[in-house]
């Protein structure tokens, strides 16, 4: 290898590197799950145009002229900005019944007047949509006109799909869980097996076992991060507008912020349990929280700023802005400047902390 | 070289808190170790010997005391000490997916100097298994490995804590041969164990530790001459009640010292050919039948009953000549 390097730094590094690639097991963590994630969410969450909304009027007085309204071939089928309609019929008290049970989303009663009674759950977009197409169909066969005929422009362009919104969230997880598992649970375990010990007992440079440590997980990084943009790019032909040199900084600044995170968990844990409650109690709220499955935008502006200073936020969100948007280095310093200073704060606080035995 | 001192430990004393009360694990220990010797400390669990030896190794903080290794102080010259000492810990579990020639490389790298891979396995009697992951090792065999390791820098001084505790008869005898063989290399040997015919068989001399301070010290042979006769003669009476004191047998011509023991009575005596005949024709005229009778040579598990009153290895009943029990806390460690 690289003469230059000392011998314990080299061999403690490719110890680090066998020890992973020889457990079949870990592997399968760090690479075939999150593609499995990626795969099983990418088609579940497909953009597919609208699909078309079933109906249910209720019987009575003035059901017929409704369904047959709702039933000619246009109102069937569907245009842009409304989906096509599917029409049954059932008695009130059994349609309303389903409807409370989310079994149907629209109930349409007909009103002696000739007008109708819509019945929909405001907060199912799905509702809404179907209640504006019905509301449309039944105006025009009563007559209304409309006052211009609009045009739609239709965007359909990788980038802004589920999938593309995912993949960098994905990228950010698997950084997060490599810096947790790869150093926090791996280095409480050579604790419990007192192997730290054995290791403070010898005349190993500690340096050298930190920059093993970190050195491997750099490594590790990039079949991580590889695996996930080739399968996005290749498998859901997501694009790559940034340059990979600034991917690859992104990347390296986040995977030290939980490289840090990682051994602060460990840096005094005695057992398993500890390790898993300490790396738990740090993982599910920025699983919940950063945004790697839905914006966190969703989120009360009340908690943004909370949000906003998790690394995992910033990981995912920096990552996006390369990849979705191609920004370059410069808009992205907020972004580095709050994973530095988690991975400089974590590393002196663990670096203080941190036993052997 | 042959006198120089390689340890010398004064007035150790090593408390830790504990959750019921401080735990006085070390209490004003001595020691002087001379290079080139086999040093054994021996005691049973909880004696405080693996604390101590952690603290020679750099490992422990003593609470007081002083302790200098190597004519060197942990506090002012760890690196030096740290290049010049092997350690095998208590326990330690190696990684299961390295091979044994790849953990001795790894550990061969934290040295300046140090022994060839391929010498070190030839040591401890591992050459077939360099190739082989740690996880197919027997539990003999990782700890050869774990002797192999505190080998690879060549110490002047090496550690072994308790090295064949855990394993079966055979593997423990097989390992003390591997020990055997490094000694007589000018290299000192500081071994801590719970069994008495260990520290017999590989010891020079020996520290027998109990409650945190030594509580005899020298030569295995000579810590035994200290009870005065060799031999131990058991036996044991038929249908015997209280009315047998072992006071009795104590007035024997040629018997130095017995006790009741169990359901029977030990005799410890230098010549038992002679004793023999006087407590057999003893038993007939007082009407009394012999239930068993063994002799046996007086180990230093002997030495250890009859300062402590009780036995090293633990779930052994206490002699009855024994002073009430002074009983701590005993923290099973993982
Ligand atoms: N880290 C620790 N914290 C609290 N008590 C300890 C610790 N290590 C050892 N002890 C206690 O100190 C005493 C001596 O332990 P140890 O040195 O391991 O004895 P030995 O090696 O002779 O079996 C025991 O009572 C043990 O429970
Ligand atoms: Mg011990």
């Amino acid at each position: 290898m690289i003469p230059s390097i000392r011998p314990s730094l080299r061999e403690l590094y490719c110890a680090r590197l066998r020890e992973f690639y020889r457990q079949p097991a870990r592997v399968f963590w760090v690479y075939g799950f999150p593609m499995i994630m990626a795969l099983v969410l990418g088609l579940a969450f497909q953009n597919r145009p609208p699909e078309s909304a079933a109906v249910v009027v209720a019987e009575g007085p003035g059901s017929e002229s409704i369904v047959a309204a709702l039933s000619v071939p246009e109102a069937r089928e569907g245009r842009a900005g409304r989906p096509g309609l599917r029409v049954t019929t059932r008695p009130f008290a059994e349609a309303d019944r389903r409807l409370r049970t989310g079994r149907e989303i629209l109930v349409i009663e007909p009103r002696t007047d000739g007008g109708v009674v819509y019945h929909y759950d405001p907060t199912r977009a799905e509702a809404n949509l179907a209640r504006a197409a019905v509301d449309d169909v039944l105006q025009r066969a009563q007559g209304r006109v409309d006052v211009f005929e609009p045009k739609d422009a239709l965007v359909q362009e990788p980038g802004s799909r589920y999938i593309d919104f995912l993949i960098p969230g994905l990228i950010g997880l698997n950084t997060m869980g490599g810096g947790l598992w790869g150093i926090g649970f791996f280095l409480v375990n050579m604790r419990i097996g007192k192997l730290l010990k054995r290791f403070a007992a010898t005349p190993m440079p500690r340096q050298d076992f930190l920059l093993a440590l970190l050195g491997s997980r750099l490594t590790f990084l990039l079949p991580d991060v590889t695996v996930l943009l080739l399968l996005g790019r290749l498998v859901f032909g997501m694009p790559i507008r940034g340059s990979l040199l600034t991917l690859a900084v992104v990347v390296v600044v986040g995977a030290l912020a939980f490289a840090g995170i990682g051994l602060l968990v460990a840096s005094r844990a005695e057992t398993t349990e500890t390790v898993s409650g300490l790396m738990n109690a740090v993982m599910i709220p920025m699983w919940l929280l950063s945004g790697v499955f839905f914006s966190s935008e969703r989120y009360p502006a009340a908690m943004q700023p909370l949000i906003q200073a998790l690394p995992l936020t910033q990981l995912t969100s920096g990552l996006r802005a390369v990849i979705l948007e191609g920004v370059g280095l410069e808009s992205l310093v907020p972004h580095l400047l709050i994973l530095s200073a988690w991975a400089i704060g974590t590393f002196w606080v663990a670096l203080r902390i941190f036993r052997w035995s | 070289m042959s006198c120089q001192t390689v340890i010398g430990v004064r007035n150790l004393v090593k408390t830790y808190p504990g959750r019921d009360g401080p735990v006085h694990a070390v209490r004003g220990l001595d020691l002087e170790v001379q290079a080139g010797e086999c040093f054994g400390l021996l005691g049973p669990n909880g004696a405080g010997k693996t604390t101590t030896v952690e603290i020679l190794e750099g490992l422990n903080e003593p609470t007081s005391g002083e302790v200098e290794v190597l004519g060197h102080r942990w506090s002012l010259d760890a690196a030096y000490i740290r290049q010049r000492i092997g350690v095998t810990l208590q326990e330690t579990r190696f990684p299961e997916k390295a091979t044994v020639a790849e953990m001795v490389r790894l550990f061969r790298s934290f040295y300046d100097h140090g022994l060839d891979g391929a010498e070190v396995l030839r040591r401890v009697a591992l050459e077939a298994k360099a190739n082989a992951f740690v996880e197919t090792l027997s539990g003999g065999q990782q700890r050869r490995l774990a002797v192999a390791l505190a080998l690879v820098g060549d110490p002047e001084l090496l550690f072994l804590d308790e090295p064949t505790t855990g394993l079966d008869p055979q593997s423990r005898l097989q390992l003390q041969d591997v020990i055997r063989e490094l000694q007589g290399r000018g290299r000192t040997t500081v071994l801590t164990t719970h069994y008495m015919d260990e520290a017999e068989r590989l010891c020079d001399r020996v520290a027998i530790v109990d409650h945190g301070q030594v509580i005899a010290l020298g030569t295995p042979a000579e810590l035994i001459a200290r009870l005065g006769g060799e031999h131990v003669i058991e036996f044991a009476i038929e249908n015997h009640g209280t009315e047998v004191q072992a006071s009795e047998f104590a007035g024997l011509e040629g018997v130095l010292k017995a006790v009741e023991r169990g359901n029977g009575f030990e005799l410890t005596v230098s010549e038992p050919h002679r004793v023999l005949p006087r407590l057999i024709s003893h038993l007939e005229a007082t009407g009394r039948q012999l239930g068993r009778l063994t002799t046996r040579h007086v180990s230093l598990e002997d030495v250890f009953v009859a300062l402590t009153g009780r036995h090293l290895r633990d779930n052994q009943e206490p002699a009855s000549e024994a002073q009430p029990r002074t009983r701590r806390p005993r923290r099973v460690r993982a």
